[in-house]
């Protein structure tokens, strides 16, 4: 089960022709991808494209109706890999990922892949995460289109272009008999819009056709001999295809403008941000019409001389627009020029700033430098762009203001394995922590401040390997079940096994891929009609050849955690150790659970909630509890108490009663102020019974009402 | 120029944190913006930004009036200095929308909450690591063309909803968008799921936001109890600033043991305050923060306070609003203990308490049975008579261990006061002020005493110095800087350190 259910987008996949689709650009493409007759789609998730993933895990009914097979690859590679179909077969189809660090982690595959060649369409659809709200290193999927030829498509981010893409990538793979990349940015997967939607196809020729009348070509291999030809036919044959076919049908787009001696070349994707940053500097209209001449790039790579050459020669200048370094675009057009003997002069980085994302400050402030040294004149008319008083950032001086980073949910399982590592470094001090990718990555961000590095998805034990000699204190990997099913079992349980390590690996099972959106894993633990799920962790590792293995069921008996974890850092005996803290991830469960508690309160059933509080009385301000715990639902208040300065802690009603403030008071002897409330709705008569038989209990105890005192704060 | 005389879209940009219904606001005012025949594009950053980090959602409006057929270009991210209406769900989110330069007074209408969600570094703090809230909100008042702030969280708590409806309730007050009322409620209806209390939000924060409700809804504060006539003549002889601080003081001490121990806080107060220098300016800022410090230092947190306060009979009417428990619904509470031996020790008369802490039976056994934390349930009879019996205990707290260790503090605390106040009165405020590092519960409580015993030996060295009073409240603040004492390390190797 996915974070969220998609059968309501699931429905807009079955539009057919003439129909209008209103959506995300993420569905717009799913939707491209049947319109195209794809024959099968694999993919793994992670932002931007995990809601292509999740759509089609809902969409098992029209996907069978259309002879169409969907995999949850094991990771990108698989998902790269399963595009060998297309290799021997005119089957259609498409692989998925987050970039680059997905493309990185199936480049072995994408470079076999692309030196074959494909007989039927190949598309890699990538999310490309860069810029603002990205969560991973920045770098351009650019440079993998380039080393493998792989054709790159980066349209303009608006839906029926990238639609239209979609469709005629498959075609430019078939005419160049090479994979082709469609490169999308994390607002172009979320922009909204619409287009007018065509039937779904099913493919002529099936999955079925393929396995019952096998075809082999040895030619298609990656082996000597053929792998050398195979570098000659992508620059004599395939290159020459691709160029052709871009031009031919006019996939790259020339938007005319007035001042004919200047021009604009841009990728796809920055043009609406270029247009807006035209608008603002008085040369462009709300409709995309520009003074400028702009030569709009859908296909990145690769590049078509002879119509940059067309519409380079009337102009003394021209600036490109290319986002991420390095400059990949602006050196091949300088080349191209310089070969043709064009003395267009090339403006590009010196321009826009080398590195980062090209935001709408970024662009107006880049374009209206190549303005201004080109055709100053056309800024006549400019207006100045609006800024805030200089009082009102100089009040947000001096730290006022402060950092929201992501962190871990209320009520979140992961959240207790760091609190017991805190209380393990306060006795046994501070390890060497190897991190991964994951939710668990939090930990190294306040209150934790755990971890030293992380090296990559299922990678943290891996990172860790080095670590590994004669010394007073072992190493710690963390692996969440999302990268130890993705490699992690190999990368770093397995090496470690192999390699004779000593270091304490704790694997975060909380049951889902959860960081991407809460996909189901071979270890989930739910029923899925779709998936095989159920399958352990503890016994893989042991699988492997792991004998210390301890899985822990509740990660919430933080005792227990710090216990278990102290145990595998002194133990004598020698090998790698392996935790498993295992407890479901809180966002899934109470997706699931609150519906079904409200329900049974509303049916009359009896149920009880928890919640917890914290006695302002008791509580004086040290906030040592947060400082273990980070709950976004343990929060400070002013203190009620006048004569305190601290504010006092305060638990808010987003708590789910997960238990982990009274663990932490417990393991950590904190303070008495935590108090956990089990509140009863449709209370049974046993309940109603007792209640009534200890307050009366209780007054007797208490004996006459005293006067009042100054106990209640004001 | 073809930029003249083409309609401009409305730009809009929603600051919220993962989690608040950021998606589902935006979801509202496309569908608004749509029916009242405007194109619309949405676009947002939701990824790893959904685990509670700020996000912003962004939307751009195009009258289709205007658009003569034609599909106008929309951009996917706000450009600064160029954004129309600017929603934030909390104050801090609106400063940034501010820092980042998406408010400006040429055109913004900036719709914010005035409350705050704190940030994970200002939670951690040890003592207030809270932003100053005028700050935040005069970087708000300077920078937008039009602002509408509310208190949101509250009028979202009131009614039981979401903060997204009280966004739109607010911006729809705002009259910034050119839409009437009864459009955005007939959006949250076609919405479906939540719609009723969501639309009682909106009218809640709608008739707040255009001042036809009060926005802030003042709870009269419960009137303290009268302080007994002997105690209130003494307070009456205190200097009048003080009075108010040291009535409160008198009711804690009153309330922690009896009118004897009230007796004598305000014997101590009376000491100091009859040495405090009168500056001529009405305040008597000495007397003051030793009636303050002194109160909670007399009243230190023993089991026998915790017990006393749980088992108030007021805490279960507080609890049960707190975890806003309906009429009909039991409540059942557990507390969390972890009662130590030193606590143990503590606590009972002082011959027995050192017997315990002796190597022996006696300690071996109290250290099995408090080995572990205990969840005691105060609703439960069991739970009550165990409470009850450590309450019980109040009697022997004047001649226990722990007592005579915090009086000895508190006297020698008060002599260091009578010594120092004559020769530098703002100094004797700081030393004064220093005991509040002395609270807490075991490890936090033995850390504030070391620290602020380190701090009290050095101050015959800080009074030689040109500012001691400003160099032991840099040392208090370095002490509070974090829970592992570094930062007093550092602080302490300055040339105004503890040496």
């Amino acid at each position: 089960m996915a974070e969220r259910s998609f059968k309501q987008e699931v429905a807009k996949l079955r539009l057919g022709a003439g129909e209008e689709f209103q959506g995300e650009g993420i569905l717009a493409i799913t939707k491209a991808l049947l319109q195209s007759g794809v024959s099968y789609v694999a993919g793994y998730q992670g932002a931007p494209i995990s809601h292509l993933m999740d759509v089609l895990a809902d969409a098992n009914d029209i996907l069978e109706s259309l002879g169409i097979h969907f995999e949850n690859s094991a990771s990108e590679a698989t998902a790269a890999a399963t595009l060998a179909a297309s290799v021997n077969y005119p089957l259609r189809g498409a692989a998925t990922f987050k970039s680059t660090v997905g493309t990185n982690v199936a480049a072995d595959a994408l470079a076999n892949l692309a030196s074959g060649g494909v007989t039927g369409g190949a598309l890699i659809v990538v999310g490309e995460d860069y810029g603002e709200g990205s969560s991973i290193m920045q770098e351009r999927s650019h440079a993998f289109a380039m080393k493998s030829q792989i054709w790159l498509l980066d349209p303009r981010p608006n839906l029926p272009k990238i639609v239209e893409m979609v469709e005629k990538g498959f075609e430019l793979s078939e005419a160049s008999n090479t994979p082709v990349m469609l490169e999308v940015r994390i607002r172009a997967c979320h922009v909204t819009g619409s287009f007018i939607a065509k039937d779904n196809v099913r493919p002529a020729y099936g999955l079925k056709d393929a396995l019952e009348s096998p075809v082999r070509d040895t030619s298609r291999i990656v082996l000597p001999p053929a792998s050398y030809l195979h570098e000659k036919e992508k620059i004599e044959l395939r290159w020459p295809a691709a160029v052709r076919f871009i031009t031919q049908h006019r996939l790259n787009e020339i938007f005319p403008g007035e001042a004919r001696d200047i021009g604009i070349v841009m990728q796809g994707g920055m043009y609406n941000t270029a247009l807006r940053a035209l608008e603002l500097l008085g040369l462009a209209n709300a409709f995309g019409d520009s003074n400028v001449p702009l030569y709009v790039l859908n296909v990145t790579y690769p590049l078509c001389d002879d119509e940059l050459k067309r519409f380079c020669r009337d102009k003394r200048a021209i600036l490109i627009v290319e986002e991420g370094q390095p400059e990949f675009i602006e050196q091949a057009v300088n080349t191209i020029l310089r070969r043709a003997d064009i003395q267009t002069k090339v403006h590009g980085k010196d321009m826009l700033p080398m590195a980062g994302e090209y935001t709408g400050a970024v662009m107006r402030e880049g374009l209206r430098k190549f303005i201004a040294a080109c055709r100053a004149d056309l800024l006549a008319d400019a207006p100045a762009a609006a800024a805030p008083p200089k009082e009102a950032l100089a009040a947000l001086g001096n730290g006022v203001m402060h950092n929201r980073p992501p962190s871990f949910c209320t009520g979140c399982p992961e959240r207790p394995i760091f609190t017991a590592m805190k209380l393990v470094e306060r006795e046994l001090g501070a390890h060497h922590v190897s991190c991964d990718i994951g939710c668990h990555l939090f930990s190294i961000l306040p209150p934790f401040n755990i971890g030293n590095t992380t090296m990559g998805y299922g990678l943290g034990g891996a990172g860790a390997a080095a670590l590994n000699a004669k010394a007073g204190k072992r190493a710690i990997a963390i692996v969440g079940d999302g990268g130890f099913w993705h490699n992690g079992l190999l990368s770093s349980v397995g090496n470690s096994v192999f390699n004779r390590s000593d270091n304490l690996t704790i694997i975060v099972d909380n049951g889902y891929s959860a960081a991407t959106g809460g996909q189901d894993l071979l270890s989930s633990r739910h029923p899925s009609p779709i998936r095989a799920t159920w399958n352990s962790i503890e016994r893989a590792v042991r699988g492997v050849g792991v004998e210390w293995v301890r899985t822990l069921r509740h990660t919430y008996d933080v005792a227990r955690m710090r216990d278990t974890l102290k145990e595998a850092l002194t133990t004598k005996r020698k090998g790698p150790k392996v935790i498993v803290a295992q407890s479901e991830c809180m966002l899934n469960r109470e997706r699931r659970e609150k519906p079904l508690r409200a329900a049974a309160v509303k049916a009359g059933k009896r149920v009880v909630r928890d919640r917890f509080g914290v006695d302002a009385e008791t509580c004086t301000g040290d906030h040592s509890c947060i400082r273990l715990s980070g709950c976004p639902s343990l929060t400070i208040a002013p203190h009620p108490d006048p004569l305190r300065r601290s504010p006092v802690t305060k638990v808010i009603d987003s708590c789910v009663g997960c238990g982990l403030c009274g663990e932490i008071a417990h393991a950590a002897v904190l303070c008495p102020s935590f108090y956990r409330a089990s509140v009863i709705a449709n209370p049974s008569w046993w309940d109603r019974k007792r209640a009534g038989l200890r307050a009366r209990v209780f007054d007797w105890l208490r004996g006459p009402a005293e006067p009042s005192s100054a106990r209640s704060l004001p | 120029m073809k930029a003249a005389n083409t309609p401009r879209a409305i730009r809009l940009a929603i600051l919220a944190m993962g989690g608040e219904g950021g998606g589902v606001l935006a979801d509202w005012l496309s569908d608004l913006a749509q029916a009242e025949g405007y194109i619309v594009q949405v676009t947002s950053v939701p990824g790893v930004a959904q685990r509670t980090g700020a996000t912003i959602y962004y939307l751009e409006l195009f009258p289709k009036a205007g658009a003569n057929g034609r599909q106008p270009v929309l951009a996917l991210m706000p450009v600064p200095g160029d954004v129309d209406v600017v929603i934030a769900s909390e104050l801090m989110e609106a400063a940034r929308a501010v820092s980042r330069g998406l408010v400006t007074p040429d055109r913004t209408t900036l719709v914010a909450s005035s409350h705050r969600v704190y940030a994970m570094t200002e939670k951690i703090a040890m003592t207030d690591g809270r932003s100053d809230p005028a700050a935040l909100e005069q970087a708000c008042r300077k920078a937008a063309k039009h602002l509408v702030m509310l208190d949101m969280g509250r009028i979202a708590e009131k009614t039981g909803s979401v903060i997204s409806a009280v966004m739109l309730g607010a911006l729809a007050a705002s009259g910034a968008l050119p839409f009437e009322r009864r459009a955005y409620e007939a959006a949250i209806e076609r919405s479906g799921v939540g719609a009723a209390s969501s639309l009682a939000a909106f009218a809640a924060s709608f008739g707040a936001a255009s001042g036809q409700a009060p926005v802030e809804v003042v709870e009269p504060a419960s009137p303290l109890p009268p302080v007994p006539e002997m105690l209130a003549a003494r307070i009456d002889l205190l200097p009048a600033a003080a009075r108010e601080i040291a009535r409160l003081g008198t009711l804690r001490v009153l309330d922690y043991q009896d009118a004897s121990y009230a007796g004598l806080y305000l014997d101590r107060v009376a000491r100091i305050a009859a040495i405090e220098p009168d500056a001529g300016d009405g305040n008597a800022p000495l007397a003051t923060e030793t009636a303050r410090q002194l109160a909670l230092a007399m009243a230190y947190e023993d089991p026998v306070r915790v017990a006393e306060l749980k088992l108030d009979p007021a805490r279960i009417e507080r609890i049960r609003a707190e975890v806003k428990a309906k009429p009909d619904e039991i409540v059942d509470v557990a507390e969390f203990l972890h009662p130590r031996l030193e606590e143990i020790a503590g606590m009972v008369p002082a011959r027995l308490g050192r017997t315990l802490l002796r190597k022996g039976l006696a300690r071996s056994l109290v250290e099995l049975l408090t080995r572990k934390g205990r969840t005691v349930k105060t609703t439960s009879v069991r739970g009550f008579l165990m409470l009850a019996a450590v309450a019980r205990m109040k009697r022997y707290r004047l001649r226990s261990l722990r007592h005579a260790a915090e009086d000895a503090r508190v006297e020698a605390w008060l002599a260091r006061l009578a010594d120092i106040a004559p020769r530098n009165t703002p100094l004797a405020v700081e030393i004064a002020r220093a005991l509040d590092l002395v609270k807490g519960y075991g490890d936090t409580h033995e850390r504030g005493v070391a620290s602020y015993e380190r701090l009290m030996g050095a101050v015959p060295r800080l009074i030689e110095r040109p500012d001691p009073a400003g160099d032991l409240r840099k040392l208090c603040a370095a002490a509070s800087a974090d829970d592992t004492g570094r930062a007093l390390e550092i602080a302490a190797r300055l040339p105004a350190g503890v040496g």
